[in-house]
């Protein structure tokens, strides 16, 4: 019932989508998704999902395996165009320019959203070509430019100081840690309008898990990030705002500080106590 | 008491069905063993045999300077191992590109649909077919129908369709080796296709496809039937004009144009005569033939194991 | 409820200040449209190939057919194509590559079977990857090369035991060929018998079989799709072989099955006939398109067989 009264709102909110949000509104967020609904094939992963994205601050989304928060946050960047027979409706809108990133080409979509994935997958190539490949991949040629943009993709993902004297030697040579800030440089290095990571610290030890933890919260101020996370204490930790999922839906978006201490919803209720999960 | 009898009975005879078993199964690992040795000591015998009939010419500086002749002691393999060279370099020039090509268009463009299918049938079927129908091609068609003679081009060309299905599958193979992550990465950077293709998938994919390519080539250098159907077993006592000049533009393509001879086709020219002294020649040819195929299937065999050791 | 709190710090415009240019992009959507247009090229390369060989065979023994009756082509027994009175009966071709191809299978089954249960079902994983390479450089030896070795070092030695053997003979070239298809046919059934789940395996041994057991009953069994193609594709590699039984199975067009007798195979016609020099447009000319026409509607059917057979054996498990 609460369900239902939840998406009545939503649709008054936001159905007429020739009207822009309201200006001071819209100036802080990154993007909007609306009504977003997903398919592979039949199976339907997301059910008409409607979230803000703030400028600039980190939004978690958690909930249950196969809730669909990885398969959301795929949507952003299109990778499920690289398979057949997958299917999107609703939009998800990226501002100022208020472009609906869905019917957009997925490859530009790409060079402007930046991602990062459960486990590292460096290039086969050096450090700093890793670092460098979006930029490459985008035209870029200029040394100097080049190398510059490494050098701050590296400091933001807390790399420089342990790779700066080996930027010609292999990614693989790093550790599972280390490999895992580089695969954050590289996604940071074309300084991406929204870094998407898909449990980023999902393959790490805490130790690791607690430095991409450190350069998270480093960032936050200058990028908009969106981050998927099995890790309710991770979400708490470094997130802003955190959304909780379920079977496909949103079931409660909030500031964390208030989803975490007096969630609205029962099924969030039951999941951050550990009663189902 | 019933079982007490039963046990008695079976008992031993249990042990007699796990002593026969026993016994079929050292039998049985026998005749492997005994078919690898056969199977080896034939490779063995055909080396040792060549090695032992071409032994005077081998060691004969003369042999690998001089030009066929018809006095069998003065005949030599210059003309056909320069002419082996240059037809693999026409082989590799045109294989390696659509070989590639086809597989990577296969692997990361093709959809899935009755095309696709049809193409990967069409490959397979093609790697079956045998090497002196792709002769009758070239005979009929890059011969009489595009004129282009019995050449170096039209030899390296036929060779060259001959060894593509090899390189498609191969190619095709290690791109499918190429982990799912890394061109989501790539992807994920906003790459399109082809910068995908091209930077990361292609070098990832590249010693899987080297690996391919040396094996075709191998098989092209000791094929002789599609070349003998193009009627290219002729005497030939020159060489084709110099890739290489002193002068501007330094390369020059005559010799493409130019008749020729190889090793497989000059052995078999001196294995079908009837005097035993041009036989001896033949062996000789046989062993640097088979030294240059077998390196290279060696070379490919320590790639693939290198390879696969990268991977784990 | 998802709206965000008013208190959020107003930001300011969106948008990388690295956006990749217009021009590049334009640039780079040319290159890849034209990459994509390339290898679609190289992948329809494969097809120009068939339909190439298919073009040549058909119009250039169309002007052998005109002249020579189907039926006289399939009936007769007799191939003189050079002679005063020729004949053209392909059945005499075929009857020499039948035996000589029906030699190699004699070989190359029971040996490839039994390599293959070895390799699969007794070998440790360290003595099959030793062996497999080994048998590979058995396939890359040259043909040519195995026909040298069988016309003068295997066929004297055959004669010593077979005296009524001739010194080109079928019996000969169909050993060696059986051997030479060996690394082929066992890799083949190898693969597909290591395919079959080890859940069947296991349920043989839960009742108690020896391994020699499991072997027959289940794997062989379970992979026989597999086995059989890998002995028809083994079989269309012997038939399509030339250069063996155009050294040492002798270029003397006859209607035989005997092994002991020589005879030419349609392959080793080609080529003979390749020697000299045809004119383009003379009978003997077309003829060898003719039989490179049956040579290559049998591989075909044999390919297609094999690969069907394969590719259902894939789906099975």
């Amino acid at each position: 019932m609460t369900q239902k009264i939840f998406h009545d709102q939503h649709v008054t909110q936001l159905s007429p989508k020739t009207e822009p949000p309201p200006h001071a509104q819209r100036e802080s967020l990154a993007a909007e998704i609306r009504k977003l609904s997903f398919w592979y094939g039949e199976t339907q992963a997301l059910k008409e999902i409607t979230l803000s994205i703030a400028y600039r601050k980190v939004t978690a989304l958690i909930g249950p395996s196969g809730c669909g928060k990885s398969t959301l946050l795929r949507s952003f960047n299109r990778m499920h165009d690289l398979y057949a027979g997958n299917r999107y409706s609703g939009e998800i809108c990226l501002f100022p320019e208020n472009h609906n990133l869905i019917e957009l080409d997925p490859f530009m979509v790409r060079l402007r959203i930046g991602m990062v994935f459960q486990k590292p997958n460096p290039f086969p190539k050096s450090i700093f070509e890793n670092v460098a490949a979006g930029l490459r991949i985008q035209g870029v040629q200029n040394k100097k430019l080049l190398s510059d943009r490494v050098e701050q993709a590296l400091r933001d993902a807390a790399l420089w100081e342990e790779v700066k004297d080996r930027l010609s030697q292999s990614a693989y040579g790093l550790s599972g840690g280390q490999q895992q800030r580089l695969c954050i440089a590289r996604a940071l290095a074309p300084q991406p309008e929204i870094l998407l990571l898909d449990e980023p610290t999902s393959a790490l030890d805490p130790i690791a898990t607690a430095k991409v933890e450190d350069l998270i919260t480093d960032i936050r101020n200058r990028f908009t990030v969106i981050i998927v996370t099995h890790n309710m204490q991770q979400a708490a930790r470094i997130s802003d705002f955190t959304a909780y999922m379920h079977l496909g839906k949103l079931i409660e978006f909030a500031p964390t500080g208030e989803l975490f201490t007096t969630p609205q919803e029962t099924l969030t209720r039951d999941y951050i106590t550990g009663r189902f999960g | 008491m019933l079982n007490a009898e039963m046990s008695q009975a079976t008992l031993p005879n249990l042990t007699g069905i796990v002593d026969a078993n026993r016994r079929t199964d050292l039998v049985m690992a026998g005749i492997g063993i005994s078919v690898l040795i056969i199977a080896m000591s034939l490779l063995a015998a055909v080396v040792i045999d060549l090695i032992v009939g071409g032994w005077p010419r081998l060691m004969n500086p003369d042999f690998y300077l001089n030009f066929p002749s018809r006095h069998p002691l003065k005949a030599g393999i210059v003309s056909a191992w320069v002419g082996t060279i240059l037809v693999m370099l026409v082989t590799a020039g045109i294989a390696i590109p659509l070989g590639v090509g086809a597989g990577v268009y296969l692997e990361e463009y093709a959809a899935r649909n009755w095309i696709t299918d049809f193409i990967e049938i069409n490959v397979s079927n093609l790697a079956g077919v045998p090497s002196i129908i792709y002769g009758l091609l070239a005979l009929g068609l890059f011969i009489h129908g595009f004129g282009l003679g019995e050449t170096i081009l039209t030899a390296g060309l036929v060779l060259a369709l001959l060894i593509l299905p090899v390189i498609i599958v191969s190619t095709r193979e290690a791109i499918r080796g190429i982990p799912l992550d890394l061109r989501e990465a790539a992807y994920g950077l906003g790459a399109d296709k082809w910068q995908t293709v091209r930077l990361y998938v292609l070098p990832a994919a590249r010693s899987g496809i080297l690996t391919g390519t040396i094996v075709g080539l191998a098989r092209a250098i000791g094929e002789a039937a599609p070349v003998i159907t193009i009627g290219a077993l002729t005497f030939i006592a020159f060489l084709p004009p110099s890739p290489l000049q002193a002068s501007p533009p330094f390369i020059n393509f005559e010799w493409l144009e130019s008749p020729f001879t190889i090793m497989p086709i000059q052995m078999f020219n001196w294995v079908s005569r009837p005097q035993a002294e041009f036989h001896i020649n033949a062996a000789a040819t046989g062993v640097i033939l088979m030294l240059m195929t077998l390196a290279m299937n060696g070379i490919a065999i320590w790639l693939r194991y290198h390879l696969r050791r990268q991977i784990r | 409820m998802p709206t965000l709190p008013s208190s959020l710090s107003p930001a300011g415009p969106a948008g990388s200040p690295f956006r990749a240019s217009k021009s590049f992009l334009r640039r780079r959507a040319l290159w890849g449209s034209f990459a994509g247009g390339c290898l679609l090229i190289a992948a329809a390369s494969s097809v120009f190939v068939t339909l190439g060989i298919v073009y040549v065979l058909v119009t250039e023994s169309m002007g052998f057919f005109a002249q020579i009756s189907l039926l006289d082509f399939l009936t007769d027994t007799q191939w003189t194509p050079v002679f005063e009175n020729a004949h053209f009966g392909v059945m005499t071709l075929v009857s020499a590559t039948v035996t000589v191809a029906g030699i190699a299978l004699a070989v190359s089954i029971p040996a490839g079977l039994a390599l293959a249960i070895y390799l699969s079902e007794y070998a440790r994983r360290e003595v099959r990857e030793t062996v497999k390479p080994c048998l590979e450089l058995l396939e890359g030896v040259p043909t040519v090369v195995y026909g040298y070795f069988t016309l003068l070092f295997f066929t004297p030695l055959l004669q010593t035991f077979i005296p009524g053997l001739e010194g080109f003979n079928m019996l000969g070239p169909g050993m060696v060929m059986g051997i030479m298809i060996l690394p082929y046919t066992a890799s083949v059934s190898e693969d597909a018998m290591r395919a079959v789940p080890s859940g069947l395996r296991e349920a043989g041994y839960a009742l108690g079989y020896s391994r020699f057991r499991v072997a027959m009953r289940v794997v062989v069994p379970a992979a026989f799709s597999g086995i059989t193609a890998a002995f028809i594709l083994g079989m269309s590699r012997a038939v399509g072989e030339t250069m063996v039984v155009a050294i040492a199975a002798g270029q003397n067009p006859n209607f035989s099955f005997n092994p002991t007798e020589g005879a030419a195979t349609i392959t080793a016609y080609i080529v003979q006939m390749a020697m000299g020099d045809l004119p383009h447009d003379s009978i003997a000319y077309q003829s060898v398109f003719a039989a490179g026409i049956v040579l290559f509607v049998i591989t075909l059917t044999f390919n297609l067989i094999g690969f069907f057979l394969r590719r259902r054996f894939k789906e099975v498990y």
